[in-house]
C-alpha cells in the first residue's frame, strides 16, 4: 500500500494541484449558475483569456512583476467580462434558460476564434515565477514548486470563498438566493445589481485561474473546452450553488484526471463519466446540491 | 356500504415545525359531493396535493377506493382515477383548447403509446363534447395563450374531466369567474355521473353550497368539523375560526342556497 | 366577431385539429422541394452537390436534436455523441465487415440508440439547467472516447479508408448516386421523425415541454415518454452520423465533439426550434458558412458561426420557422375570413 503510494505520489500531488484549479474554476461557475440560473458556457473561454495573457506578459522571461501583473490585469478584465455577460444575458432572462447558454456559448466561439486570430493554433507554454520554476524534494520525491504553491493557493482560496458565503453578511444573500431565488427580491434587493456582481466575480475567477494555471497547462486552442468541461462536472457533482461541493468535487476530480490516467491510462474517460454517473444515481442532486429541484 | 372512495387516515405534512396538514382524517363516499373549507392557509391546497401524490406526506395514509395509495407516485395515482384542477392555471399553453383537452382524453380514449399519427376518433369526440360541455367549443383552434382567465379556469375542468376521473378534485374552480360562468360550472358539476365523486375547494360559499352536500371545514391544518351545509352554517366553532382570522363576512353575507341565483 | 376568434387562432402559429382540405394542400411545399433535391444532380457540379448531400446530413442530425429541444424541451448539449457513435460504427463496419449502404445505416442508428439509452436515463433524470451541464459532459466523455481509443477509432487522426458504400452489392462512386443514397436515407429519417412528432406521443412530448407536472397530473410518466424520445432522437442522430461516413469517408474526432453538438443546437435556433422543418434550412445556412465561406476566412468560421448564434439569440427568437409562422398567419386569416359568412 504504502509502496504504491509512494510510486503515484506525483500523481496525487498533481491531481490536487489539478484539482486547485479546478476548484478556482468551478466554485465562480456554480455559484453564478446556483444563484443565477446562468450556465455561463464562456467560463472556459475566460480561462483561456487568463492563460494567453500570462503568456504575452511572461513570455520573453517569467518574472514576479509580469506573473502579478498578470493576476491583476486578468482579474480587470474578468470582471470587465462579467459586467459585459451579465448586461447581454439581461434581455433573456425571461427566455428558456437554453437561450442564455446558447448566448454564452455564441460569446465562447468568437473569443476563442478571436484568440486563434491573435495568438494562432501552437500549444505555448509559459514559465513559473522565479523560485517557483524549480523542482523541490517532497517526501522524498522531486517535485515543481511551482504545483505546490498552486495547491497553497486553491486551499487558502478555498477558505477564503468557505468563510465568506457561511459566514459574513454577503454570504447569506448568496446561501438565500442559491436555496430560494424569490427571497431575494422579497427582501428588496435589485435581482440585475446582485446578478452583476456574481457574474463579475465568477468571470474574474475564471481569468484568474486561467493565469495561475498557465505555467502548468500553457496556453491553445481547444483548452477552453477541455477545462469547461470538466468544471462543469465538478459542478454536477459537488450540486449547484455548493462551495463545499465545488471543493470537493474539483479534488476528486482532480485525482480522476491525474491518478485515474496514471493508473488506468485507457479507461481514464470511463471513470470520469462513471464518477459522474455514481454520484447521480446515489444523490441526484450532487453531493451538497441544495434541497430544491435543479432548473425548472 | 362499501369502502369509501377516498379514505384520509391521520394524514399529515409538516414543512420544518410548520404543520400545514395536521392528522387529518376523512372518508369521502362514493359520489359524494364534498366541499373542503377554511380560512386561507387552513391546508386545503397542499391537502390536495397529498392526495394526488404531487406532494409526499409526513405520515398517514391515503387509500382510494379501498386500496392504499400512499407509496404510489403522482402519474400512477391519476390513472386510478385521480384528476385535478389547480389553483394556479396549469394547462399547456403553446397549445390550442383542443390539444390542452385531447392530451387528457387519449391517455383514456386514445392510443397515447402510439408513435405514429392516430385519427383518435373516439378521444376527439370526448373532446368536442366536452368543450361543448364547458361552453369552449368556439375556441377549441385557439391557443391557450389568448383566453381569457375565466375561460382557461373552463378549459381546466373539461382537461380534469377528460381523464374520466373517480375522483375529481377541484381547487377554486371558480376563482376569477364571472357569474354567469361560474353558474355553468355549478351545473356542469351538478350534472356528473353519480360514479364520479367530487371534493371541491373553493372560497366562494354560494358555489360551495350550491354543490355540496357534505362539508368538511379545515382550520390550521386540522379538522374542525365534517358535516351537512346546515350543521356548518350553525356551528359556533366554525364561526369563530372564521372570526378569527376576519373573515366573519364570508358566512354573514351567504343567506344560503335560495339566494344563489343559479339558474 | 367570428373572424377575430380565428385571426388570434392563427397568429399563435400554432395549427387546430385536422381541417382536412388544406392539408393536401400544405403537401405541396414538400413535394416540390423533394422534386428538386431529387434533380439537383443533374444541375450541380459534383462538387455542389457533395456540398448538398453534406446539408442534408447534417439536416438529419439537427432534426433529430429538434425532436428533443423543440418538441420535448430537452436540450442537448451533447447530441454530437450520439452522432460520432453512429459515424465511427458505420466507419468500422465498412472497414472490417461490409460497405453494404442499408447495413451501415441500420448498425449506425442501432449504435446510436443503445448509446442514448445507456446514457440517456442519467440525463432524463435530471431537468432544467442541470440537463444541459449533463449532456454536455456526456459528450465531451464520448469524444475524449474517441481520441484515447486509438486501436478503435484511429485516435486524433481519425478514422480513414471507408470503402464507397455499395447498394446491392455495386459500389457507388459517384457523387451523385452517393447524394441519391444520402437523400433517400434523409427522407426516411426525417419522415419518422414527422410522424412521431404528429403522434399521441408527440403530443404528450409538447405537454411535457410546456407543463411537465400537469401531464403527471393527467397520469402521464414523463421520464418513460422523455427517455424514448431521447433513444429515438439518439437513433436518428446515429443514422446521420452513418450517412456522414458514407459520404465524407474519414471520422475524426470533431464529429463526435462540442462544437458539432453545438453548431447542430445553432441549426435548431436558427431554424426554430419545434418545427422540424425550420432545422433543415438552419443546418444549409451552418455547413454554407463553414464549408463554403469557412475556407475564405482561413478557417476562421466559427468566428462567424459565433457571431450568427449570438444575433439568432437576440433577433430570431423563433428562427425561420418564427418568421414563417408571421405569413403562414396571414394566409389562415384570409382563409378564416371566407370560411365565415
Amino acid at each position: 500500500m504504502i509502496e504504491w503510494f509512494d510510486s503515484n505520489l506525483v500523481s496525487i500531488l498533481n491531481g490536487f494541484a489539478i484539482g486547485s484549479l479546478l476548484f478556482i474554476l468551478a466554485v465562480g461557475l456554480s455559484i453564478v449558475f446556483g444563484m443565477m440560473d446562468v450556465l455561463n458556457l464562456a467560463h472556459g473561454a475566460l480561462f483561456l483569456v487568463g492563460a494567453y495573457l500570462a503568456w504575452s506578459l511572461l513570455s520573453d522571461g517569467a518574472t514576479w512583476g509580469g506573473f502579478l501583473a498578470a493576476l491583476g490585469i486578468a482579474a480587470l478584465v474578468g470582471l470587465l467580462a462579467g459586467g459585459v455577460l451579465s448586461v447581454m444575458t439581461e434581455p433573456l432572462a425571461r427566455r428558456p434558460i437554453l437561450d442564455q447558454a446558447l448566448l454564452t456559448l455564441g460569446v465562447s466561439l468568437v473569443v476563442a476564434e478571436v484568440l486563434s486570430i491573435v495568438y494562432g493554433n501552437d500549444a505555448l507554454s509559459v514559465g513559473a515565477p522565479p523560485g517557483l520554476a524549480e523542482s523541490v524534494s517532497f517526501l522524498g520525491r522531486s517535485y515543481p514548486a511551482y504545483r505546490l504553491a498552486l495547491i497553497g493557493v486553491g486551499l487558502v482560496l478555498a477558505v477564503v470563498v468557505y468563510v465568506v458565503v457561511e459566514r459574513t453578511s454577503v454570504g447569506a444573500l448568496v446561501r438565500a438566493s442559491v436555496a430560494d431565488r424569490e427571497m431575494v427580491s422579497a427582501m428588496g434587493i435589485d435581482n440585475r445589481k446582485v446578478k452583476v456582481a456574481v457574474l463579475g466575480i465568477g468571470s474574474m475567477l475564471a481569468t484568474v485561474a486561467g493565469v495561475l494555471g498557465a505555467p502548468v497547462y500553457g496556453a491553445r486552442p481547444g483548452l477552453d473546452d477541455t477545462i469547461l468541461i470538466l468544471a462543469l462536472v465538478v459542478v454536477v457533482i459537488g450540486g449547484l450553488g455548493s462551495v463545499k461541493g465545488a471543493f470537493v468535487g474539483a479534488m476528486v476530480i482532480g485525482q480522476v484526471e491525474s491518478l485515474g490516467r496514471a493508473v488506468l491510462p485507457d479507461l481514464a474517460s470511463f471513470i470520469l463519466f462513471g464518477t459522474l454517473a455514481l454520484v447521480l444515481v446515489l444523490r441526484p442532486r450532487g453531493l451538497f446540491g441544495p434541497r430544491k429541484l435543479a432548473g425548472t | 356500504m362499501t369502502a369509501p372512495l377516498l379514505s384520509l387516515s391521520g394524514v399529515s405534512r409538516h414543512f420544518g415545525a410548520l404543520k400545514a396538514v395536521d392528522d387529518v382524517t376523512l372518508d369521502v363516499p362514493t359520489g359524494a359531493r364534498h366541499a373542503l373549507i377554511g380560512p386561507n392557509g387552513a391546508g386545503k391546497s397542499t391537502l390536495f396535493k397529498l392526495v394526488t401524490g404531487s406532494m409526499p406526506v409526513s405520515a398517514g395514509t391515503v387509500s382510494l377506493a379501498g386500496t392504499d395509495v400512499t407509496g404510489l407516485p403522482e402519474h400512477a395515482r391519476a390513472r386510478l382515477g385521480i384528476s385535478q384542477t389547480l389553483q394556479h392555471s396549469s394547462l399547456f399553453t403553446t397549445q390550442t383548447v383542443e390539444q390542452n383537452v385531447l392530451l387528457a382524453a387519449q391517455r383514456r380514449h386514445g392510443s397515447r403509446a402510439s408513435l405514429v399519427p392516430r385519427r383518435q376518433a373516439a378521444a376527439r369526440e370526448r373532446v368536442d363534447g366536452l368543450l361543448a360541455d364547458v361552453g369552449l367549443e368556439h375556441r377549441r383552434g385557439s391557443p391557450v395563450a389568448d383566453l381569457s382567465h375565466g375561460e382557461r379556469r373552463q378549459l381546466e375542468v373539461a382537461v380534469a374531466l377528460a381523464c374520466e376521473p373517480r375522483l375529481l378534485l377541484l381547487d377554486e374552480p371558480a376563482a376569477g369567474m364571472s357569474p354567469a360562468e361560474s353558474a355553468r360550472l355549478v351545473e356542469l358539476v351538478r350534472a356528473l355521473s353519480e360514479t364520479v365523486t367530487v371534493v371541491i375547494v373553493e372560497h366562494d360559499l354560494d358555489v360551495v353550497f350550491a354543490l355540496a352536500r357534505s362539508v368538511t371545514v379545515l382550520h390550521l391544518g386540522r379538522v374542525l368539523l365534517t358535516g351537512t351545509p346546515e350543521q356548518v352554517r350553525a356551528s359556533d366553532a366554525v364561526q369563530e375560526a372564521y372570526l378569527g382570522t376576519g373573515r366573519e363576512s364570508l358566512f354573514t353575507d351567504t343567506a344560503g342556497p335560495a339566494a344563489l341565483g343559479v339558474s | 366577431m367570428e373572424s377575430i376568434v380565428a385571426d388570434t387562432a392563427a397568429t399563435g402559429g400554432r395549427r387546430g385539429g385536422g381541417r382536412r382540405p388544406s392539408s393536401l394542400l400544405r403537401a405541396v411545399p414538400a413535394v416540390v422541394v423533394l422534386v428538386l433535391l431529387v434533380a439537383a444532380p443533374f444541375v450541380l457540379a459534383p462538387f455542389a452537390t457533395t456540398v448538398l448531400g453534406r446539408i442534408l446530413v447534417f439536416a438529419l442530425f439537427a432534426v433529430s436534436l429538434d425532436l428533443l429541444v423543440g418538441v420535448t424541451g430537452l436540450p442537448s448539449l451533447g447530441h454530437a455523441a450520439y452522432f460520432g457513435v453512429g459515424a465511427y460504427t458505420a466507419g468500422i463496419v465498412a472497414i472490417e465487415v461490409t460497405s453494404e449502404g442499408l447495413v451501415l445505416v441500420l448498425v449506425a442508428g442501432l449504435a446510436g440508440a443503445v448509446a442514448a439509452a445507456a446514457t440517456g436515463w442519467l440525463a432524463v433524470r435530471s431537468s432544467g439547467v442541470f440537463f444541459l451541464m449533463l449532456t454536455l459532459a456526456v459528450g465531451e466523455i464520448v469524444y475524449q472516447l474517441t481520441t484515447t481509443l486509438d486501436s478503435v477509432t484511429g485516435g486524433s487522426n481519425g478514422l480513414y479508408g471507408i470503402p464507397a458504400v455499395r447498394v446491392g452489392g455495386t459500389a457507388l462512386t459517384l457523387a451523385g448516386y452517393v447524394y441519391w443514397f444520402v437523400l433517400a436515407v434523409f427522407v426516411l429519417g426525417f419522415t419518422a421523425l414527422w410522424l412521431v412528432s404528429r403522434s399521441p406521443v408527440g403530443g404528450a412530448l409538447r405537454g411535457i415541454r410546456d407543463n411537465e407536472p400537469r401531464m403527471r397530473s393527467l397520469g402521464y410518466s414523463p421520464f418513460r415518454y422523455k427517455y424514448v424520445a431521447f433513444v429515438i432522437a439518439g437513433a436518428v442522430a446515429g443514422v446521420a452520423g452513418g450517412l456522414f461516413a458514407v459520404q465524407v469517408r474519414l471520422v475524426t474526432p470533431t464529429e463526435a465533439g462540442f462544437t458539432t453538438g453545438a453548431l447542430a443546437l445553432l441549426a435548431v435556433i436558427l431554424g426554430g426550434a419545434g418545427s422540424l422543418w425550420g432545422p433543415v434550412l438552419g443546418a444549409a445556412v451552418v455547413v454554407l458558412v463553414r464549408d463554403a465561406l469557412g475556407p475564405t476566412l482561413e478557417g476562421h468560421g466559427p468566428l462567424v458561426l459565433g457571431i450568427v448564434f449570438v444575433l439568432a439569440v437576440y433577433l430570431l427568437p423563433r428562427g425561420f420557422a418564427g418568421l414563417a409562422g408571421i405569413s403562414a398567419a396571414v394566409q389562415r386569416r384570409r382563409a378564416a375570413s371566407r370560411r365565415t359568412p
